[in-house]
């Protein structure tokens, strides 16, 4: 799937949509950012909670896919601007970080 | 190359949401270098989380990347407070980083042990009250 066809998704919006054609491989949930860092991988999707400038920075450098907020939480205006100039895909959704992650399982399956 | 490529960086310890900001850049030039991919994740997150620790714990510092046929070797230079134990600061958990960094998401306690995780050779030289140093080696072959 890859990061437009999800927001196509009802219930999902995007907010930067820098590299809309790039392709979900698999997903990473986490808010401790040294943690997603270690941890997650190339072309993960990643669920957080977590919507500070520092997000940005380990999304680009994990290179993950796209940064998908959970529970509602949105971006600073100035946080967006910076996800615009990094290039970082971010959507936003209303669902959990569990009903989020159901979706993207079933989707590559 | 024959002579090592440098580039050299000072990471600003008082801004915090500027913070990445060299990892970000190294990797941009690693890319036009044309290094593989799984090699250059591995320098900018070691990086990284080198650039985080030193603007959390030492107010800053200067950070070098020399990249020659071999590898790409990372130096990490600060006059913060140094590390008591360092032993215990590699164990993964464990973690000095005020309250309000945490809030941020930082100071789970992976710093150290992601930078030895992500390189081949890492080595750490500190001294309490002077300052820190890490050298870092990720190998391109």
């Amino acid at each position: 799937m890859t990061v437009r066809q999800l927001t196509e998704i009802q219930g999902f919006s995007p907010v930067v949509l820098a590299d809309p054609e790039r392709e979900i491989k698999n997903v990473y949930i986490g808010d401790l950012l040294s943690w997603v860092m270690g941890k997650a991988q190339q072309d993960d999707a990643w669920i957080t909670i977590m919507s500070n400038v520092n997000v940005l920075a380990v999304a680009t450098l994990a290179d993950t896919a796209c940064v998908i907020l959970a529970e509602g939480v949105l971006l600073d205006a100035d946080v967006k601007l910076t996800a615009e100039q990094k290039g970082v895909n971010v959507i936003s959704t209303d669902k959990s970080a569990y009903e989020i992650a159901k979706i993207l399982a079933k989707a590559n399956e | 190359m024959s002579e090592p490529l440098v580039f050299r960086f000072d990471v600003d310890g008082d801004d915090f949401t500027s913070a990445g900001q060299a990892s970000v850049q190294v990797k941009k030039n690693l890319r036009q270098l044309g290094l593989l991919p799984e090699i250059i994740r591995r320098v900018s997150i070691a990086m990284y989380e080198g650039e985080i620790n030193m603007v959390i714990h030492a107010g800053g510092g200067k950070a070098e990347v020399q990249v020659d046929n071999e590898c790409v070797t990372i130096i990490l230079e600060d006059k913060g407070p140094g590390i008591k134990n360092i032993e215990q600061a590699m164990q993964e958990g464990f973690s000095t980083a005020p309250d309000a960094i945490r809030s941020l998401g930082f100071g789970a306690g992976m710093g150290l042990p992601n930078m030895k995780r992500y390189s081949d050779e890492m080595n750490i030289s500190s001294v309490v009250g002077e300052g820190t140093k890490i050298v870092m080696k990720v190998f391109i072959r």
